[in-house]
């Protein structure tokens, strides 16, 4: 099986390492990086479960192959609290009671963490379309978006 | 009821934190040493004898360490079905057969060092098929001479229930209470419709997952993803005919179960693969998989006649099921009665019945899902009763406002119905329907909207229903829970019961806290593993809060008597009374309030010395339903047949909610469940019997993007025999989707469908239907 180097920044961090040329981004995450954080919910790039930031934008790490991320910046949700202080979103998930399994809750974090970061004040529609793509079965969704909502407003922590 | 202090309160979910930063472990993050990985090889047909099959090639592969098919696995009858023993569904299954009997079903199962090999294994094994006529249409399953699904001599059902495999009967049920051509004849209106509710899978994010290993001890112990660990255990050690001692099972995080998980469905797999090759294994099923080879909600015609009097009194309900089972009869026969007990009870009325059968047939198996029966049958009785309205020229809300029941009322079914066997009598003795009604129909403007024009391409309309579950399954299912106090005043608290996401650990924190007078998070929560917390039969038929919460206020409470006991020797005193748990403290009146970690390490440490600790347990007698009105308001594309859901309004009663921001979240979950199978999922299937959707992309749940305004409103109700008054909250929401979209359409279009999903070709159908008639 033919593999590649690969350089890349993972939560902040720098490493190089030597992938599969078939593997994708979301294996490479948990299964060689071992950060488990990360969820596989169809590995057909549908439900959302995997999604990561890749270079500022929200990725399924399903669809992404590891040899692509020469170069790449990539954020996991563990990177969320990596400064040992909880992300607002994260603490927003916790208070609107967000999370209920928790199994969708890492990708739905990280795509909500890309939209923050590019639009720090999002309408409610604009927040329902970023997180268009991340199924969520438990929570209806509704606390999810109110919890979003109320993270971008009064600025960020 | 006395003012509670953690009870009622919003409290945070306990693992929110953890889960949003990805660290609790799901079964696929466990760190196992080299796993090896297990895939299934599914049937292409929906109903075959395997003649031969060659698995020599595959195991030549290298990186392959085990094959197993139907001639290497023990042959031994069981169902899959997750419920108490002996269980009310037929034993039907083996690990591996000879025969399959659905489109994907399994044929053989492969354990390899890695994914790729293991797929390539399946790919070499030589199945010679002999394909026999099948059952795809459950109306025909018991024709004579319909092709015979279980035609093994093995299959029996394990309690007394009719089962006749050879006619592809896998349940039937009876029940009447008064003079049904009494009912009909006092009538002077009669309703009567067929309502068809639909295949539909549970969809959970994380997919079925079971991981095994071998311990130091040379037990087997499988971390899987089950609502039900103890009966995972059991059915496991009967499938494999070893010891249970040998198994121990262990529920890690649950990524969402619906009643998915409420089936022993890889364990037994996985516990052979580990025992053959002595490695790690890990099974877990792809998305199609999960579709195609999973549980399904039971497809259901629900056929009902409903009588009334000019004065809007009920004189007749008449109730008649065909469920559908699919290959195997997992939930045949409790889903069916369900669709009965959960149902009919719900009007005041002298003459009932109920004719339930439940047939096998080459399609998909159905299972527990979240509603139980009670989804598919709630579609006919509600959409009946507006058409009852209607011809009584009465509104809907009032005329269910007549004729519901009500508090210290029964009604018969509750005894003539149960759960594979006869009921229990109960007394309603909490029943907010009124004030959910109510509330219900003013948030949505119903009296206002009910009188709209509705002409034009776009018409609105509004629509509603009221439902009922229950609280557990009386005098069958068993709750425990063991508490212990720590050194520090904190508290162990191991129980069975299992949080598959549903937020139980935290109302349990809560419950016991508010006795122990500590805070939620000075209750570490353990739930569940076989060998470490004690007996529960685990999460499903609306049992968790309701049954399991009583165990954790009666160990709360034999934990608070020690305390007591202990402060007693320390304070010198002979009688507890006046004594109080409070801010850490026992306290009482005229003494110095004495630290719960002075009691734990004077118990532990100094005088008398023994372990604070509680085990207690608790069955019920009853089953309270939480009540509820849902109602909503649509607007049909008369030109395209699209229909938007505009708003949706969820009132409910369960009781005291423990967390109410939990339980509108169990609320808000469970409508959007139940929106999304009345309006996008199903399952297409060819004229072979094979689903041809087994993707999000082909089966559409909802998305953000599809979304209605949502509206949640709790009505409190006191339930004398529930834990601080708190009934069931999880099932009850799920079943309003079907019934209560189909007035509104009818509301607003003046068609009635009775089939789902409401999608723009039946819109389309019926409204060009209407404008023929």
């Amino acid at each position: 099986m033919n593999t590649v180097s690969v350089t890349f920044t993972i939560n902040g961090e720098k490493e190089t390492r030597q992938v599969r040329t078939d593997m994708t981004l979301l294996k490479f995450i948990r299964e060689t990086l071992l950060l488990t954080g990360t969820k596989e919910g169809c590995g057909e790039g549908e439900c959302g479960a995997c999604t990561v930031i890749m270079n500022g934008k929200a990725v399924h790490s399903c669809m992404v192959l590891a040899a692509e991320i020469d170069g790449a910046d990539i954020q996991t949700v563990e990177s969320l609290a990596g400064s040992g202080e909880l992300d607002k979103l994260q603490l927003k998930f916790m208070e609107h009671g967000a999370v209920q399994c928790g199994f969708c809750t890492p990708g739905m974090l990280m795509t909500a963490k890309a939209l923050l970061n590019s639009n720090p004040n999002p309408t409610k529609a604009q927040i329902k379309e970023a997180i268009a793509g991340n199924l969520c079965r438990c929570t209806g969704y509704k606390q999810i978006i109110a919890a979003i909502q109320d993270s971008s407003r009064g600025g960020r922590k | 009821m006395s003012k509670t202090r953690l009870v009622g309160k919003s409290v945070p979910k306990i693992d929110g934190i953890t889960l949003s930063c990805g660290m609790p472990k799901f079964v696929e993050d466990m760190p196992l040493k080299n796993p090896l990985c297990a895939r299934i090889l599914p049937s292409p047909y929906a109903h075959a004898v395997i003649e031969d099959i060659d698995t020599s090639d595959a195991e030549k592969l290298p990186g392959v360490l085990a094959v197993l098919t139907h001639k290497n696995v023990p042959r031994i009858v069981h169902t899959t079905a997750g419920q108490g023993y002996p269980e009310p569904s037929p034993y039907d299954t083996f690990i591996l057969d000879r025969k399959v009997r659905f489109v994907g079903d399994r044929v053989a199962v492969v354990a390899a060092e890695t994914p790729e090999i293991a797929d390539e294994a399946l790919s070499l094994i030589r199945v010679r098929y002999r394909e026999l006529p099948s059952v795809l249409d459950p109306w025909k399953a018991m024709d004579p001479g319909a092709p015979v699904i279980h035609d093994e001599p093995e299959a029996y059902h394990p309690i007394s229930a009719k089962y006749d495999p050879q006619r592809n009967l896998a349940a039937e049920v009876k029940a009447v209470a008064g003079d049904l051509a009494a009912g009909e004849k006092e009538a002077d209106f009669l309703v009567e419709g067929t309502y068809h509710a639909h295949y539909a899978q549970h969809c959970p994010i994380e997919t079925h997952i079971c991981a095994g290993e071998l311990d130091h001890n040379n037990r087997l112990v499988l971390y899987t993803s089950t609502q039900v660990p103890f009966h995972a255990r059991r059915i496991t050690a009967q499938a494999l005919g070893i010891p249970l001692k040998r198994i121990r099972v262990i529920k890690p995080r649950i990524g969402g179960g619906f009643g998915a998980k409420q089936e022993v469905l890889l364990e037994d797999l996985t516990a052979l693969l580990v025992l053959t090759t002595r490695r790690p294994v890990v099974l877990k099923l792809s998305r199609q998989e999960e579709f195609l080879s999973s549980r399904t909600r039971h497809q259901m015609f629900t056929t009902m006649k409903i009588g009334a009097k000019k004065d809007g009194s009920l004189t007749l309900m008449d109730m008649k099921v065909l469920s559908n089972t699919g290959a195997y009869g997992s939930h045949a026969l409790t889903v069916m009665s369900n669709a009965g007990s959960k149902v009919l009870p719900l009007y005041r009325c002298s003459n009932i019945g109920f004719h339930g059968k439940t047939v096998y047939t080459n399609l998909p198996v159905g299972g527990a899902y979240r509603g139980y029966g009670a989804t598919q049958s709630y579609f006919a009785q509600e959409c009946l009763i507006d058409e009852m309205a209607e011809k009584l020229g009465m509104d809907p809300v009032d005329f269910r406002l007549q004729n519901h029941i009500r508090t210290g009322e029964t009604s018969p079914i509750f005894k003539a119905l149960g759960e594979g066997r006869e009921g229990n009598e109960m007394y309603i003795q909490s029943c907010g329907i009124i004030e959910c009604i109510n509330l219900g129909a003013q948030e949505i403007g119903w009296r206002e909207k009910r009188m709209s024009v509705r002409e034009g391409r776009f018409r609105r309309g509004v629509g509603m229903c009221s439902l009922m579950q229950g609280s557990s399954i009386p005098d069958i299912d068993m709750g425990s829970v063991y508490i212990k106090i720590n050194d520090d005043g904190s508290f162990n608290m191991n129980l069975g019961a299992t949080d598959l996401g549903t937020g139980s650990d935290t109302i349990f924190a809560q419950m016991a806290a508010e006795i122990l007078g500590v805070e939620s998070e000075d209750i570490i929560v353990y739930s569940s593993d076989t060998d470490m917390t004690p007996f529960d039969v685990g999460a499903y038929a609306s049992s968790t809060t309701y049954l399991s919460g009583q165990a954790v206020i009666k160990s709360a409470e034999a934990v608070r008597a020690q305390i007591f006991s202990v402060a007693c020797e320390i304070w010198g005193v002979t009688s507890t009374e006046g004594m109080e748990l409070r801010e850490h403290c026992v306290n009482l009146s005229g003494k110095d309030p004495i630290l719960l970690s002075k009691i734990a390490c004077h118990s532990l440490y100094a005088h008398n010395q023994h372990q604070i600790a509680g085990n207690e347990s608790h069955i019920t007698k009853v089953s309270p339903p939480p009540f509820s009105a849902h109602f909503a308001e649509v607007e049909v594309d008369t030109l395209t047949g699209a229909v938007r859901v505009l708003k949706y309004v969820a009132a409910i009663d369960c009781g005291t909610a423990i967390n109410p921001r939990l339980a509108e979240g169990q609320t808000e979950g469970a409508v959007a469940n139940g929106i999304s199978y009345a309006m996008w999922e199903q399952y297409v299937f060819n004229d072979k019997g094979r689903m041809l959707n087994p993707s999000f992309n082909h089966y559409h749940i909802m998305r953000t993007c599809d979304m209605p305004e949502i509206k949640t409103i709790l009505v409190p109700t006191y339930e004398p025999t529930g834990p601080f008054g708190a009934k069931s909250v999880s099932e009850i929401s799920i079943n309003g989707g079907l019934p209560v979209l189909a007035n509104a359409i009818y509301h607003a279009a003046g068609i009635r469908l009775k089939e789902g999903p409401f999608t723009p070709d039946r819109v389309l159908a019926a409204l060009k239907k209407k404008g023929n008639g």
